[in-house]
């Protein structure tokens, strides 16, 4: 256990690192890569949480799909040379950031959380798929996500479409 | 100390709150957009923190997990369709500059 404590601490340090120099670099492209080491490391975290499917499908979706997406759209829209300037509004933007960070924290430190002390189950994938599929399950949810990724899809084309 | 469920709470709404800041100070509409995802991100790992920790059986959490990945995916099409649609149409993506419909 005390292999995945260290692990833990690693990656908590490197997501938040790469985290603040998403908000914080001036350089987009930048902050685009840190964005990808952000999410590589919360698959690390998955995988520290006894969740293998879910890190793989983190690093195949985020770090595969959803960061290549942003590069294109930093590429199509010259947006390297205006770099990333921030509004007005950065001192009380903080002050609300800090203060949900507070009031959550609060909220969570002092909740009495019913913590089970059976131990997870593992591999994850086969158990998810007799969730998702099997009796009781959530198979009306997976039919409306496959509805809501056509509709995606057909936007995303219609709007980018040459008129 | 071991590492309980109040770490990663605590891991998730730091990543919350940087994505908040992030979303709310940044003028740049993907670097917004990036900021979003990173808070989806953060309400994932506290998703399947409380699936490991709470309900380890059930693996309820990592069921809404695959779901919050598919709406994440849905909105990063649609959100830089919109971007690139706005781009060529106006010429710039600030969002301060992108104020047709406010009052």
């Amino acid at each position: 256990m005390i292999g995945l404590d260290i692990a833990f601490w690693i990656l908590a340090v490197v997501a938040i690192v790469a985290a603040l120099a998403v908000v914080l670099l001036r350089d987009i492209f930048r902050a685009a890569i840190s964005m990808i080491l952000c999410f590589l490391t919360v698959a690390g975290i998955y995988v520290t949480l006894s969740a293998d499917f879910l890190a793989a499908v983190q690093v195949l979706i985020y770090v595969g799909a959803i960061s290549v997406l942003i590069i294109l759209a930093i590429m199509l829209t010259r947006e390297v040379q205006r770099g990333s300037p921030s509004n007005k509004l950065r001192i009380p933007a903080f002050i609300v950031a800090v203060l949900f960070l507070g009031a959550v924290s609060f909220a969570l430190l002092n909740t009495p959380w019913q913590v089970s002390a059976e131990l997870p189950v593992e591999p994850t994938t086969a158990a998810l798929a007799t969730r998702l599929f099997g009796e009781n399950g959530y198979i009306l949810p997976v039919e409306i996500a496959a509805v809501l990724l056509l509709a995606a899809i057909l936007g995303a084309i219609v709007l980018v479409r040459e008129k | 100390m071991s590492v309980g469920l109040e770490h990663y709470l605590i891991l998730s709404a730091i990543l919350f709150s940087i994505g908040l800041y992030g979303a709310l100070v940044k003028r740049s509409a993907i670097v917004i957009l990036m900021s979003i995802e990173i808070m989806l991100v953060a309400v994932s790992i506290a998703m399947v923190a409380f699936s490991r920790y709470i309900v380890p059986l059930l693996l309820t959490g990592q069921v809404f997990v695959i779901f919050i990945m598919v709406v994440a995916a849905a909105e990063a099409a649609v959100g830089l369709a919109i971007i690139i649609a706005i781009y060529r149409s106006r010429e710039t993506i600030d969002a301060t500059k992108i104020d047709l419909m406010k009052w």
